[in-house]
């Protein structure tokens, strides 16, 4: 009887008071993200936490057209190399500052010309900063640079607190953002709280949000299944079936701009001289091999779209002409037979996580069949970072997690030169091709560039595309309001959660 | 394990009087039910792992996309993985990479470890003090980050796989021994042989080994299931068995992301581990008992 | 006692100078570079050379070693080359957490694993001994990141006991602290307590054998007090080793546990400071943890002397 007692006790005591208010939402991420400071930041999932606390000078809607968020209104110069842009007057700093054009240069000159910057390549193009009046500011830019804007939109738009450039809170950042910055634990958590004076306070319904690392997929899901979490980031493609099950779970998937693949070595050092680095016509027989339905389905659960050029069908750029007819054993057996093998043996290098590993053996054996010998070299990340850098590969894991301008997803990794392009694939026609594009604020001209360039790159084959990355997210069913993304970043206006 | 009691079987012959004793020991071995099922056990997936070619009912290889995570059936006995390839066959050719990383780790430890545990704790002094540092230090940096910064150095395979985690779990050997040999060390008998002048050599070899062998056999079956599991994690970073051959840890690392849709992915890799694991230590159990010198 | 305790801490600084090497060596013979890992997609060669001339990667290795020593020795750790904190803050913030963590784990595994090893040992080849035995096993051959899957799946997610995962510092709230410790140390502490109890058994079936103890069993005289009083107190040796080598493995954290729990340990501080090549980050740990380590070891070494009083006078 007594112990009976005891142990109803301590149990009581075990359910104890987990409730959680509905003002206080709490995200779980894939990992913890590097530096809170917008200009140095280099993480994925950084750029979530900042969405809900650094204020971008432009913003992007569902159909990644680019809108207005602290600059209300902006004119580009004839020729297009001087934007002109007046800022709202009800912007403050979360230490109280208003947000003038005074604090937007100093935050450009700083993305700038920080040493520790990683700001630097998206801002190359500016040449001038003009203060034109309180909230007025004039950017002149060396050359047209299409992709501009897009740039601003993310971290190198990002606003901090001029006078708190170089006294953050400890780990963390003053900005502008509809939550500011409270605590940080690393690995643990992230919390922000709601900033009252944000011009657009009332859009935005939480006290508090708390960024919470979980690597763990499966656990990820348990924490939204338990109610301790109420939104996760990239649940599993292979759960989606369990949350879409679960009548107090929603499943949300959008199509992304990222791309995973594999690049050739096709000049970076001794490794390019292998014969399928050589010859297109072994990379198109590879080409052939491979299903990208059957990647969709065995490894994406349905949610991995088949690519086959480097823009998702999220982007302007993407053209469908360009995506390949698929798995073609016969031709591929009889390109290689043309170019003078019967097998082609080369080697994959990636780094290694469970998707990779899985993506790359399912390759090995798909290629197989028309006489491909595949060897596989996973390494750590790192280690596999600086091999790439080496040209120590013949072929690698490609990936991109994709930019809203489509410069961001071809020239940075086939243009001559690009720090990118890790294989010293170049040629100069496609180069020229990508240069120009980059000139030209209209998106048909630009198309019709960017369709021109692909050509070129379908007959080299410098890359392989396989499959788009989704951008997947699981929430509790109170929760309403939830927009995703094609970018990936969680925006939280007008996001609620009902009681 | 059988290399270790040949080794203390050897190690004993050389001595007559302690011969007798030896073979009582191997013969106590044999009495012990829970030791022969042990060996039993150990054998039998030692002889799956050399016949898997000949057991194997596909291509560990082979991916069938048609049957991507079936549970098992009459067709895949133990269901398929998550890009549709058999689990029994690859669980068959994965037990090579396991046994081996197990035993061969193990067998590097113990002929690191007991030897310098020995020297350090019966001669002490400055040779002690050196020793001691030394795995001192080692110890006091995580094992696993000893492995891989082993592993990643020597460069990846199975082979630097294992002697990584060989030398990684060194260290603790070294440290039981000399704790044991410090213990016995003041006993009567060996303060008598040192008394009647015997030699270092003899009185380590008839005295103290005898004496110290029964933790240090039970922890070196129990390193076996640790290196088993530390294989696996260099695997899954690259370092250890080669993909797309498996291992029984490499196969459980991909099946963390299937727990709930694909239970068997985890459980036959993860129950194989535990019988292994089983057997090594009802084995090594009995070895205990029968190089105990104090059982009759 | 005092003697002892002052060689210890003369004995420990040339196994810290060993570690110190050993672990900054190793590191830069790792593949890999922290600024590339670092910088990975976005790298700007003009970034990466500021950034290798600010975190000296390019002075050859002896002097980069002299001058992180020369820091250290001064008490300062370095910074994160990831997250720009400095070292001793982050080890500080995790500090009280692996501890706890460790020290729950601990307790649990020796309120499994000793009893359990002298019962197993007492009735040796009994039922009783076999089913202790496999339990042991299977706790140690059960990989921690299934059983802590399998955990919070029922006790989180369908009974709702627990917290699924997180970690509440104790002195915000002990109770909800501990609560949400509870399964993250329970799976921690299934190995320690498997090594435990293995190593009890072995150690009392040994001192159970010896003669005094067979001259009291043949006449009648075995009783809990000898077992425990007696039997217990010879084992005790290499328990007390293994005791203070697992809860020292057990303070350098526990990579798998802590990321499904995600509490933010060592283990994890320390593995991902290592994959992103944060040389500041491992280097400050390790050290940290080595000190931990020496500790440890002193503990063991005057435990022994408690037990066996003989060793005060070595020869």
């Amino acid at each position: 009887m007594m112990k009976k007692l005891v142990l109803s006790a301590v149990l009581a005591g075990l359910m104890g008071a987990t409730a959680v208010s509905a003002a206080d939402l709490t995200v779980a991420m894939q990992d913890d993200p590097d530096i809170l400071d917008p200009h140095r930041a280099n993480t994925f999932v950084g750029r979530l936490v900042f969405a809900s606390l650094c204020d971008t000078l432009f913003e992007i809607d569902t159909s990644l057209a680019i809108v207005p968020r602290i600059v209300s209104e902006w004119t580009w110069s004839e020729g297009d190399t001087v934007l002109t842009m007046t800022l709202r007057d009800d912007a403050v700093f979360h230490d109280g500052t208003p947000i003038t054009a005074e604090a937007v240069k100093a935050n450009l000159e700083r993305a700038m010309t920080l040493p520790e910057s990683n700001r630097k390549a998206e801002l190359a193009s500016v040449s001038g900063i003009e203060v034109l009046g309180e909230h007025e500011i004039a950017l002149t830019l060396e050359a047209p640079d299409a992709a501009f804007l897009a740039n601003l939109t993310d971290r190198a738009g990002m606003l901090i607190s001029p006078a708190a450039f170089d006294t953050p809170p400890a780990g963390g950042v003053v900005c502008s953002g509809p939550y500011k910055f409270a605590e940080r634990v690393q690995n643990d958590r992230i919390v922000l709280e709601k900033f009252a004076d944000h011009w657009d306070a009332d859009n935005y319904h939480f006290d508090t949000v708390t960024f919470r690392p979980i690597p763990d997929a499966t656990v990820r899901l348990a924490n939204l299944q338990s109610g301790d979490v109420q939104i996760i980031e990239r649940p599993a493609p292979n759960d989606m079936a369990t949350i879409e099950g679960d009548s107090n779970l929603v499943f949300d998937l959008v199509t992304g701009l990222g791309f995973y693949g594999v690049n050739f070595n096709m000049g970076n050092g001794e490794r390019s001289q292998s014969p399928i680095n050589q010859d297109p016509r072994l990379r198109k027989a590879l080409e052939l091999t491979i299903d990208r339905n059957v990647i969709n389905d065995v490894l994406g659960a349905g949610t991995y779209p088949p690519a086959y050029q480097p823009f998702s069908s999220a982007s302007w750029a993407y053209n469908p002409e360009f995506d390949g007819g698929g798995r073609d054993i016969e031709q591929a057996k009889a390109l290689m037979a043309e170019a003078g093998h019967e097998t082609v043996e080369f080697e994959i290098l990636y780094a290694n996580n469970s998707a990779m590993q899985s993506l790359f053996e399912l390759v090995q054996a798909m290629a197989s069949e028309a006489g491909f010998q595949i060897a596989l070299r996973p390494m750590e990340f790192a280690a596999y970072v600086a091999e790439r850098e080496a040209g120590n590969f013949e072929v690698s894991q490609f990936g991109a997690s994709g930019r809203i301008d489509p410069d961001g997803n071809f020239h940075r990794y086939l243009a001559c030169g690009s720090a990118g392009n890790v294989g010293n694939y170049c040629n100069d026609e496609l180069t020229a091709l990508l240069d120009k594009a980059r000139t030209i604020n209209d998106q048909a001209e630009r198309k019709a560039l960017y369709d021109e360039a692909q050509t070129i790159a379908a007959e080299d084959l410098p890359a392989l595309y396989f499959y788009y990355t989704p951008r997947t997210w699981a929430y509790r069913a109170n929760i309403e309001g939830f927009t995703s993304y094609a970018d990936g970043v969680l925006r939280l206006a007008g996001v609620k959660m009902a009681d | 394990m059988t290399q270790m009691a040949q080794g203390a079987a050897g190690t004993t012959a050389a001595q007559p009087i302690a011969k007798r004793k030896g073979f009582r020991g191997l013969a106590k071995l044999a009495r012990n039910r829970g030791a022969l099922v042990g060996a039993g056990i150990v054998i039998l997936f030692a002889l799956l792992a050399i016949f898997a070619p000949l057991l194997a009912t596909h291509d560990p290889f082979a991916t069938a996309f048609t049957s991507i995570r079936k549970p098992p059936s009459a067709e895949f006995w133990l269901g398929t993985d998550e890009i549709g390839r058999d689990i029994y066959s690859r669980l068959l050719y994965g037990a090579r990479a396991s046994l081996m990383a197990g035993v061969v780790s193990v067998a590097i430890a113990l002929a690191i470890g007991v030897p310098l545990g020995l020297i350090s704790g019966y001669f002490g002094g400055l040779v002690d003090g050196a020793i001691s540092r030394v795995i001192e230090a080692l110890l006091a940096i995580p094992s696993l980050i000893l492995a891989i910064a082993l592993a990643a150095t020597l460069g990846p395979s199975l082979v630097n796989a294992m002697l990584a985690i060989g030398i990684a779990a060194t260290p603790i050997f070294v440290r039981l021994t000399r704790g044991q040999v410090l213990a016995v060390k003041t006993e009567d008998y060996v303060e008598g042989a040192h008394a009647i002048g015997l030699p270092h050599g003899l009185i380590i070899l008839r005295y103290i080994l005898p004496n110290i062998l029964p933790p240090v056999v039970v922890q070196a079956t129990i390193t076996v299931a640790t290196a088993i599991i530390a294989e696996a994690s260099l695997s899954f970073l690259g370092l250890g068995q080669q993909p797309p051959n498996p291992s029984w840890g490499s196969m459980l690392n991909t099946a963390k992301n299937f727990m709930t849709q694909a239970p068997w992915m985890s459980i036959f890799p993860g129950g194989a581990i535990f019988l292994v694991v089983l057997g090594f230590n009802l084995f090594g159990d009995g070895l205990r008992d029968a190089l105990d010198p104090r059982d009759s | 006692m005092l003697q002892l305790i002052i060689r210890r801490v003369v004995v420990a600084i040339p196994t810290l100078i060993i570690v110190s090497m050993l672990i900054f060596g190793l590191q830069r013979m790792l593949p890999g570079d922290p600024i590339l890992t670092m910088t990975a997609e976005e790298s700007n060669p003009e970034v990466v050379a500021f950034l290798r001339e600010k975190y000296r990667l390019d002075d050859p290795m002896p002097v980069q070693y002299l001058a992180w020593i020369g820091n250290v020795l001064r008490g300062d750790f370095g910074s994160s080359i990831r997250t720009g904190l400095p070292v001793t803050e982050m080890i500080l913030q995790k500090l009280p957490i692996t501890v706890q963590l460790a020290t729950m784990a601990m307790i649990m595994a020796m309120l499994i694993g000793i009893p359990a090893g002298i019962i197993a040992a007492v009735r040796k080849n009994t039922a009783t001994d076999y089913v202790a035995n496999t339990v042991a096993l299977s706790g140690m051959s059960i990989p921690n990141f299934w059983l802590g899957i399998m955990l919070i799946m029922v006790v989180a997610v369908q009974w709702k006991l627990l917290p699924a995962s997180g970690y509440v510092p104790l002195t915000q709230d002990a109770w909800l602290s501990i609560r949400s410790m509870l399964m993250p140390a329970f799976v921690l502490s299934t190995a320690v307590a498997a090594y435990l109890m293995r190593h009890t058994r072995s150690a009392m079936l040994g001192v159970l054998n010896s003669d005094y103890i067979r001259t009291a069993r043949a006449k009648g005289l075995l009783s809990k007090t000898v077992i425990l009083k007696h039997a217990l107190g010879n084992a005790l040796m290499p328990i007390v080793t293994l005791s203070t080598l697992l809860f020292g493995d057990l303070l350098a954290g526990a990579v798998l546990t802590e990321q499904i729990f995600v509490i933010p340990g060592f283990g994890k501080l320390i593995v991902d400071a290592v994959f992103t090549r944060d040389y500041a980050v491992v280097q400050g740990v390790v050290l940290f943890t080595a000190i931990g380590f020496i500790f440890m070891n002193l503990v063991a070494d005057m435990l022994y002397i408690l037990i066996n009083p003989r060793l005060r006078h070595p020869q």
